[in-house]
């Protein structure tokens, strides 16, 4: 373990964590999921998973299941993220820059709306 | 792929998708011997010697069984053409080994890369997988540093909160980004090593 970082502040920062949770009401959890196959790291899809998380951490945006995926054959429109919210539909989005996929946690993580002009039809 | 942690990050996704439990990453930079090593260990399903002499092969094509792709073949001819290597070791049902190495002030030798990111991410995407992350660096006079990372312990505090909630997130984040710094200790600065790594 890092000298800094201690397992009493993380104690501490999950007891918080637990308040929290038990604090808010629950909406329904989230999944993103973010392609990242060799064509998907070429792309530059670590830097938009960077950035989703950068949100994440930054908005404390709270039930979001981030996940990965491999290629799944739409290589030359990397980086894919996919978007589950509650019990709706998969969307899948195409050549998601870190920009592209904080505007996607905004408009349609957060605020339900699908952004159609980064849609790919499957 | 202009970074050896983005090529981690992608055998380290080939180790997942082989049903792996356990994952480890390294990463030596060993000025003492102009070295530089990274390998990827997994305990996932294994490749028979066949299987494993195909994934070096750049002409397979996406039309073979396995889902295999040019991101193995292009970092052995990185390796190799900075007087490195790339070697894989493997066993049905035991698990796998990929080691890279270079050397390390060759002037082709991509830089490391943000190592931080690529754990981070590998981490949080994938929960259920232990994750062991190691980084050491030899100094010329034989002076080393080393950073331990192993995700277990800091699961077995958070006990079922997730990982993704904010400020844990942050804890994660900033673990790894101190640990890895510690180790560099402003050695780019001093004139010791020059390299790009944290974006």
């Amino acid at each position: 373990m890092s000298p800094v970082k201690s397992l009493d502040e993380l104690k501490r920062l999950r007891e918080e964590a637990i308040q929290k949770r038990n604090a808010r009401a629950t909406f329904g959890n989230a999944q993103v999921i973010v392609g990242m196959g060799t064509c998907g790291i070429a792309a530059g899809a670590r830097e938009t998973m960077k950035a989703i998380l950068g949100m994440i951490e930054k908005d404390n945006l709270n039930d979001i299941v981030v996940t990965q995926t491999g290629c799944i054959g739409l290589c030359e429109r990397e980086p894919i993220v996919q978007v589950v919210v509650g019990g709706g539909p998969k969307v899948t989005y195409g050549k998601v820059t870190p920009q592209v996929a904080e505007k996607i946690l905004k408009e349609h993580v957060v605020g339900g709306n699908v952004l159609k002009e980064h849609v790919i039809e499957m | 792929m202009r970074e050896i942690s983005l090529h981690l990050l992608d055998i380290a996704e080939n180790s997942v998708a082989a049903g792996a439990r356990n994952i480890s990453i390294s990463m030596k930079e060993d000025l003492l011997h102009d070295i530089l090593e990274a390998s990827v260990t997994d305990d996932g399903k294994g490749m028979t010697a066949e299987q494993a002499a195909r994934v070096l092969d750049p002409f397979v094509t996406s039309r073979t069984t396995r889902k295999v792709g040019l991101g193995l073949p292009l970092l052995k001819a990185a390796a190799e053409a900075c007087q490195g290597g790339l070697e894989l070791f493997s066993e049905p049902g035991k698990g796998t080994r990929v080691v890279v190495n270079f050397q390390h002030s060759h002037i082709d030798r991509m830089p490391v890369g943000d190592l931080p990111g690529t754990i981070l991410s590998l981490v949080i995407a994938y929960p259920s997988i232990h994750w062991v992350f190691n980084y050491l660096m030899v100094l010329p006079g034989g002076k080393g540093s080393e950073f331990c990372f192993d995700d277990s312990l800091i699961k077995e505090t958070l006990d079922g909160v997730s990982l993704t909630e904010p400020d844990i997130l942050r804890f994660l984040r900033e673990m790894l980004e101190e640990g890895v710094a510690s180790v560099r200790n402003g050695w780019e600065e001093k004139g010791f090593i020059q390299d790009t790594v944290l974006a």
